[in-house]
C-alpha cells in the first residue's frame, strides 16, 4: 500500500499539486466555473471547503471504527451536511455581503464528491493525525486552484486582483463574464496538461 | 355506464384545469381584467361604460394584495370606441407576479350606478407555472447558466444513450424529491423553525427517494431496472438535486410551483446532456491539440453552449 507510506507532509503536499482536486481529479468543478470571477471568492470559498474537508475527515477518523459499512455513505453525507450547515450560518452571519455573492454555492459543498471520496478512500481507513493532514492538503488544494482562476479571469477581464487595479484596463472583457467560467477551466486545463507534456519530454531528452 | 366511469379521471382533470384557470373578477359587469405589457391592466365590461366616469382617474384605486397602502399611480386610462375596454396605464411598471385589487367608484353604465367593486388582477395560474418550468428548463438552465451539475454533466455526456437516460431518471427522480420536499419544509421543517436543518434534511431526502426509487424499480420492473439503475446513483452526486429543494425553499413556492420548478430543472438537464453528447460524439472523429483531449475541449464547448443558452435570457411568457 503506497498511500499508507506517505508522511503527513507528502500527503498535504500531493494534496496539493499532483491530486489537486480541480486540475487533476477534476471534481468539483461547479464553483470553479460558476463563481471563479475573482480572487476574493476563491478564497471564502476555499475556506468553507477547508473547513468542512478537514472537520468531516477528522470526525469520520474519529469514529471509523464504529461505521457498521453498510451505511457508511449514509454517515458521510450526513457528517459533511452537519460541517456545512455550520460553515454556512456563520458565513451568513459574519460575512453577509460576500456570502450573497456566492449564492447557492456554499450550501452546495454538501454534494462536493470531492469531500466524500476522500472520506471513503483516506479518512475512513486512516488515523486523525493523517486524516487531518490529507484534508488541509485537499482544501487548500482547492484554495489555490479556485485562487488561480479567479486571479487569470481578474487579471484578464478587469486588469485587476484583489480588487487593486494592476494593469489599468482590462484586456479580455469576455473573461469576467460569467457565461465564460466553461471556457477559462478548459483552456487553463489544457494549459497545465501542455506543461506536464513538455516536462515529461525534456525528462526523457 | 362503466364505459362513463372510465373518464371519470379526465373529468377530474377538467374540473382542476378550469378551476386552475377560471379567474375571478369580483362585480357583475365586469367580464375579464388582465395585465398587458408591463404596466397596463386592462378591464372588459360587460356593456358600454360613460366615459367621464371610465376615464377618471379618481374612479380607480389599485394596489398590490399583500400591501394595501402602497396605492400605484395612474398615468392615463384609455377606453376604446364601443366604450366597453378600459385600458388603465401606470406611472411605473407593474409586478405582474403578483395578484393585484382594483377598486373602483360605483360604475356608471348609461347614467345609471351599478355599484362600486373590488377587482381582483392576476396572472393564470397555469401560466405561472409553465413560466416556472420554461424559465428552469431554458432562461436559467441549471447547467449552462447557473453551473450546477458539471460532475454528471460532463461524466455522463460522452454517447447519447447515456445522456438520454441520465437525464430521464434524473428528471423522475428529482420531481419526487422536489414534492416530498416541498411537503416536509411547509409542514414540518417551517412549523416548528427548524429551517437551519435544510441542509441536512433535504440531502438525507434525496438519497432516501433515489433508494426508494431503487428498490421500487428493482421490484417492478427488472428488465427498466438494469438498463437504468446504473444512473440512479449518480443522481445524489448531482448538485442539482440538492439546489433544487433548497431554492424551492427559499422562495416559498406552493406544491405545484415546486413540481414544475424540478421538471423545468430536470428537462433543462436533459436537453444539456444531450445537445453536449451530440457534440462529443463528433469531437472524437476531430482533430483535437493532444494536450485539449478529454475533458479541457469539453469544456470549451460548454463554454460556447453557455453563450448561445444567453439568447433564451430575452425570452419571456407573459
Amino acid at each position: 500500500m503506497a498511500i499508507q507510506e506517505k508522511t503527513n507532509r507528502q500527503l498535504f503536499v500531493d494534496g496539493i499539486l499532483s491530486e489537486n482536486p480541480i486540475f487533476k481529479l477534476a471534481l468539483s468543478m461547479c464553483p470553479a466555473v460558476g463563481i471563479s470571477t475573482s480572487v476574493m471568492n476563491g478564497i471564502l470559498l476555499g475556506t468553507a471547503v477547508l473547513f468542512v474537508q478537514v472537520c468531516s475527515s477528522c470526525t469520520i477518523a474519529l469514529v471509523r471504527n464504529y461505521i457498521h459499512p453498510k451505511i457508511r455513505i449514509p454517515t458521510y453525507t450526513l457528517t459533511i451536511a452537519t460541517w456545512v450547515t455550520v460553515i454556512d450560518l456563520v458565513l451568513a452571519a459574519y460575512v453577509p455581503v460576500a456570502y450573497k455573492a456566492m449564492g447557492l454555492f456554499v450550501r452546495l459543498i454538501v454534494a462536493f464528491a470531492i469531500i466524500t471520496m476522500r472520506l471513503e478512500m483516506f479518512a475512513s481507513r486512516e488515523p486523525v493525525g493523517k486524516s487531518f493532514w490529507d484534508g488541509m492538503g485537499m482544501g487548500l488544494g482547492f484554495m489555490f486552484a479556485m485562487m488561480v482562476l479567479g486571479a487569470v479571469r481578474e487579471l484578464l477581464g478587469q486588469g485587476k486582483l484583489l480588487g487593486f487595479d494592476i494593469l489599468g484596463f482590462g484586456p479580455l472583457l469576455y473573461f469576467v463574464l460569467p457565461c465564460a467560467g466553461f471556457v477559462v477551466v478548459g483552456l487553463m486545463m489544457g494549459f497545465f496538461n501542455w506543461i506536464e507534456v513538455v516536462y515529461n519530454r525534456r525528462k526523457e531528452a | 355506464m362503466k364505459e362513463l366511469r372510465r373518464y371519470q379521471w379526465l373529468v377530474g382533470i377538467l374540473l382542476v384545469a378550469l378551476f386552475l384557470t377560471g379567474c375571478k373578477t369580483g362585480h357583475q359587469f365586469v367580464k375579464k381584467t388582465e395585465f398587458k405589457d408591463s404596466d397596463k391592466i386592462i378591464i372588459s365590461f360587460a356593456g358600454p361604460v360613460d366615459e367621464a366616469w371610465a376615464t377618471n382617474v379618481g374612479s380607480y384605486a389599485v394596489y398590490e394584495k399583500p400591501d394595501p397602502d402602497i396605492v400605484l399611480n395612474i398615468k392615463g386610462i384609455a377606453l376604446n370606441s364601443e366604450r366597453t375596454v378600459a385600458t388603465i396605464t401606470f406611472a411605473a411598471p407593474l409586478n405582474t407576479g403578483e395578484a393585484h385589487i382594483l377598486n373602483t367608484t360605483g360604475i356608471m353604465s348609461e347614467g345609471q350606478d351599478l355599484g362600486a367593486g373590488m377587482l381582483t388582477v392576476k396572472k393564470l395560474y397555469i401560466g405561472v407555472l409553465i413560466s416556472i418550468l420554461l424559465g428552469a428548463a431554458l432562461i436559467n438552465n441549471f447547467v449552462f447558466t447557473k453551473y450546477l451539475g458539471l460532475c454528471v454533466f460532463f461524466g455522463c455526456s460522452q454517447k447519447r444513450g447515456t445522456a438520454i437516460g441520465m437525464g430521464l431518471v434524473f428528471t423522475i427522480v428529482l420531481s419526487f424529491a422536489a414534492v416530498m420536499a416541498w411537503a416536509l419544509y411547509q409542514f414540518v421543517l417551517k412549523p416548528y423553525q427548524l429551517t437551519f436543518l435544510n441542509i441536512v434534511v433535504f440531502i438525507g431526502l434525496v438519497s432516501l427517494s433515489v433508494q426508494g426509487v431503487d428498490t421500487i424499480l428493482r421490484k417492478i420492473n427488472p428488465a427498466l431496472f438494469k438498463a437504468f439503475g446504473v444512473y440512479l446513483v449518480l443522481v445524489i452526486a448531482n448538485c442539482i438535486a440538492i439546489a433544487v429543494p433548497l431554492m424551492l425553499a427559499d422562495n416559498e413556492y406552493t406544491g405545484w410551483e415546486s413540481f414544475s420548478l424540478a421538471l423545468g430543472a430536470g428537462i433543462g438537464f436533459l436537453i444539456a446532456l444531450f445537445l453536449m453528447a451530440c457534440v462529443r460524439e463528433r469531437l472524437e472523429l476531430a482533430k483535437v491539440p493532444p494536450s485539449f483531449k478529454g475533458l479541457p475541449i469539453a469544456f470549451v464547448v460548454a463554454g460556447l453552449f453557455a453563450l448561445a443558452f444567453l439568447g433564451f435570457s430575452g425570452l419571456s411568457i407573459y
